[in-house]
């Protein structure tokens, strides 16, 4: 049995993904603090009491943006947290994150980015139809767009232009993938897969949030090394590393850092919130840091 | 680890009524109101009270 943790889990909501940590944590007798962020106040002199004394922060928020200062504020007090300021930086943004792949020769999808919506409307013409348009910030697949002609591209960017958020001017082109109507979801722990799943759908969205078919996916030697290129691109930690099968090879086309497991839970015979806590336990217990 | 089937009273604070809950909830965890279908957030277990939940916002997710 190795030494008890005090593990802070920071949440504004308890998914089934938290549930199932703090099951797996509480099983090995760790001492588990619930830290509900949206009550904290945080100092830029002092942590919050809820702090004292962890040994390690999982940041579980919900909410980009708070994950943006939560992990930055922690780090500034000094108190480990999971995921690095670093990474859910570079994640949190796809922009950042299609950079970090490029720049560690992970293969990753064709992108450009465009500040206006003329420009924009040139990155697609250039690309060709199919094309997919994606919000800088955002997830489980939601305004999501496939681009399949001229006069939707300009539709979509003129509303996009006029009704979003500053972040929503900032056009974020992909290629469009011929995935086989699949992606890979894998979980993995500083580069070392915990377990893999295919998402199946007849949508052009594959997330499982959308309702895509999830089954187990046995990882090769190639995605094996993309999983860790990636990890360690964006400064490594609990990832959610989503691949697609291209043929011949793979591409990666984003790094989760906020990653959600009870779907991957459910159909790999692996545990994976155990192995979550394994990890822990290898890390952050006293004289692992 | 509790049964899954186990449940207790509580109050839902949209309709008033009474509704069952798993007995193993959390502060924090998120329920769907069997009768309206709403989000209700577990604030406090003992006893389990439910209030309205966040609606979801856009930066939310992974």
């Amino acid at each position: 049995m190795s030494d008890s943790l005090t593990v802070g889990i920071l949440y504004s909501r308890i998914r089934r993904d938290e549930k199932l940590l703090l099951e797996a944590l509480r099983e090995r007798d760790h001492d588990v603090r619930k830290i509900d962020v949206r009550k904290e106040r945080f100092d830029i002199e002092k942590p919050p009491e809820a702090f004292e004394d962890v040994d390690v922060l999982i940041d579980r928020c919900l909410s980009t943006s708070r994950s943006l200062y939560i992990t930055r504020f922690a780090e500034s007090y000094g108190i480990p947290i999971v995921n690095s300021a670093e990474t859910a930086q570079v994640c949190a943004d796809k922009a950042h994150n299609s950079l970090a792949l490029k720049e560690a020769g992970v293969p990753t999808p064709r992108t450009e980015v465009a500040f206006t919506k003329e420009t924009a409307l040139e990155i697609v013409e250039s690309f060709g139809y199919p094309c997919v348009l994606k919000p800088v910030i955002g997830s489980w697949g939601r305004l999501m767009a496939k681009i399949d002609s001229r006069d939707a591209a300009e539709a979509i960017f003129e509303h996009k232009a006029t009704l979003g958020h500053y972040e929503h001017k900032v056009f974020y082109i992909q290629e469009f993938v011929e995935k086989g109507g699949r992606d890979i979801r894998v979980v993995a722990l500083d580069g070392e897969p915990v377990a893999a799943m295919v998402r199946s759908s007849d949508h052009w969205l594959t997330n499982a949030a959308k309702g895509a078919e999830t089954a187990e996916f046995e990882l090769d030697d190639r995605a094996l090394e993309l999983v860790k290129k990636a990890s360690d691109a964006v400064g490594g930690g609990l990832l959610g590393v989503d691949l697609m099968e291209t043929g011949d090879d793979y591409t990666v086309h984003e790094v989760n850092h906020n990653v959600e497991f009870k779907a991957l839970d459910g159909v790999v015979e692996e545990n994976v919130p155990a192995r979550l806590v394994d990890w822990l336990e290898e890390n952050y217990a006293e004289g692992e840091q | 680890m509790t049964d899954d089937s186990e449940t207790v009273v509580a109050t839902d604070p949209v309709t008033g009524e009474e509704i069952d809950v798993p007995a193993d909830v959390e502060v924090g965890e998120i329920i769907d109101s069997p009768i309206t279908g709403a989000e209700l957030e577990v604030v406090a277990v003992d006893p389990i009270t439910l209030e309205e939940a966040p609606e979801l916002e856009e930066d939310w997710g992974e």
